[in-house]
């Protein structure tokens, strides 16, 4: 199964989503993407635009500085 | 069969567009939301910086009001598209540096674009959540013909909440939804719309006072005229609008100002911009992150080293050492006597 990587540190939110959103368009149903971000309210936004359009966070990690989301594509 | 009519939805965050949408569910009506980006949104950012708001919750409003409403959002990147509308209104601005009916415009029309990409999906028509007499500028019985036509969505543009007292729409027209069911709201009173969430049992909603966008606050507007007075240029890019919500904003001199941070969370914040812009912080004292925003001379150094040490721990001191890094060069050291607060005159506050 292949799995992606999207470096959105430094960026505020929404810019995180967004980005997200954009690589998962190009992703097929299964696919991961593991979103690495700084922003603390990525940790609340990602899983919420996850939920509301049918994909699932998987894992969520979060250490000192930095947040990674992983998403597993939706159908 | 009957052919299903699709509406997408103006997704602000607020409790008006999450009523628009709601009141066509009622009707069975399947919607998703669009969400623009622009750069200036309210949204997050500054939540995400600032020590202060840690104890609020970081939600994205126009997210959260989606997954009240059952719905798909879309978020649209629209940062480069936005300067054309911020930089060159056609209708001009509201109170401050807000381009309001042309930014409803732009948002429309890129409704209209989303639209046509996605008929074939059964998508057909728009809806906001604009209440006629709401907003001074882009939301008055003048201004929202204009919307529709500049836009280009015509008759295909519904407002759910003041389809009353407008004319028909080609979607009530044709029966895609009853008017009758539809609301006659207008003016500033929120009680209405208040009594209607209430009727549909939603009790949590944002209602932000001035909008959702940083343009609309005089601060902000005024440090943006400021940063394009001194780069004689109207222009900006996105660390410069994200920087104007950040810290102190000071101007000594006409070449440079120091941006400097106003708790941990914004010096953090800060610290991450040091590879672009020259940097200075207290060595001896604890004291906020600050930039250098332009040109800055040597023989400036000591006043706007004086300047971020009359923001530290060290403000009392004799003296306090302060690194100076101009990215790209060795760090230097410098001591200086911190100013007073008399010393920082108010006309150098921005």
């Amino acid at each position: 199964m292949s799995r992606e990587q999207l470096d959105a540190r430094r960026m505020l939110c929404p810019m995180p989503v967004i980005k997200t959103q954009n690589r998962v368009a190009t992703m097929t149903a299964g696919e991961e993407l593991e979103v690495i971000c700084t922003d603390p309210g990525a940790l609340n936004d990602i899983p919420a635009w996850a939920r509301i359009n049918g994909h699932q966070v998987i894992e969520s990690v979060q250490d000192k500085d930095e947040i990674r989301i992983t998403v597993r594509v939706g159908a | 069969m009957a052919t299903k009519h699709k509406a997408v939805a103006l997704i602000s965050g607020g409790l008006d567009s999450m009523l628009a949408v709601r009141v066509l569910q009622e009707q069975g009506i399947e919607v998703e939301g669009i969400n623009f980006f622009t750069g200036f949104c309210v949204e997050g950012h500054t939540h995400a910086i600032r020590n202060q708001h840690k104890d609020k919750q970081k939600r994205n409003n126009a997210l959260w009001v989606a997954e009240q409403l059952g719905i798909k959002l879309h978020i649209v990147d629209v940062i480069e598209e936005y300067k054309d509308v911020l930089l060159n209104p056609k209708h001009g601005y509201g109170a401050n540096m807000n381009p309001c009916l042309d930014c409803k415009i732009f948002m429309v029309g890129k409704a209209v674009e989303w639209v046509k990409e996605h008929h074939k999906d059964g998508f057909d028509f728009i809806i906001t959540g604009e209440v006629i007499g709401q907003r001074p500028m882009s939301q008055r019985r003048d201004t929202m013909p204009v919307i529709s036509a500049e836009s280009g969505a015509d008759d295909l543009l519904l407002r759910p909440l003041c389809a009353k007292n407008l004319p028909l729409t080609k979607p009530e027209r044709e029966g895609w939804v009853d008017r009758e069911k539809l609301y006659g709201f207008h003016g500033r009173n929120r009680k209405p719309q208040i009594a209607l969430a209430k009727e549909f049992g939603l009790n949590d909603f944002a209602s932000p006072a001035g909008g959702c966008c940083f343009l609309t606050d005089k601060n902000y507007s005024d440090k943006l005229v400021d940063l394009w007075q001194a780069r004689n240029s109207r222009d900006y890019e996105m660390d410069d609008i994200m920087l104007l919500k950040v810290g102190r904003h000071i101007r000594p001199v006409p070449e440079f100002k120091l941006i400097i941070a106003r708790d941990a969370g914004e010096s953090k914040f800060l610290e991450g911009y040091r590879k672009q812009f020259t940097s200075i912080y207290a060595l001896s004292h604890s004291g906020p992150m600050a930039l250098v925003d332009g040109e800055i001379k040597e023989e400036h150094y000591p006043l706007a080293a004086a300047i971020v040490a009359r923001f530290g721990q060290g403000r009392e001191a004799d003296e306090v050492e302060l690194d100076i890094t101009v990215p790209g060069q060795e760090s230097m050291q410098i001591r200086t006597s911190p100013l007073s607060a008399e010393d920082v005159p108010q006309e150098w506050y921005l």
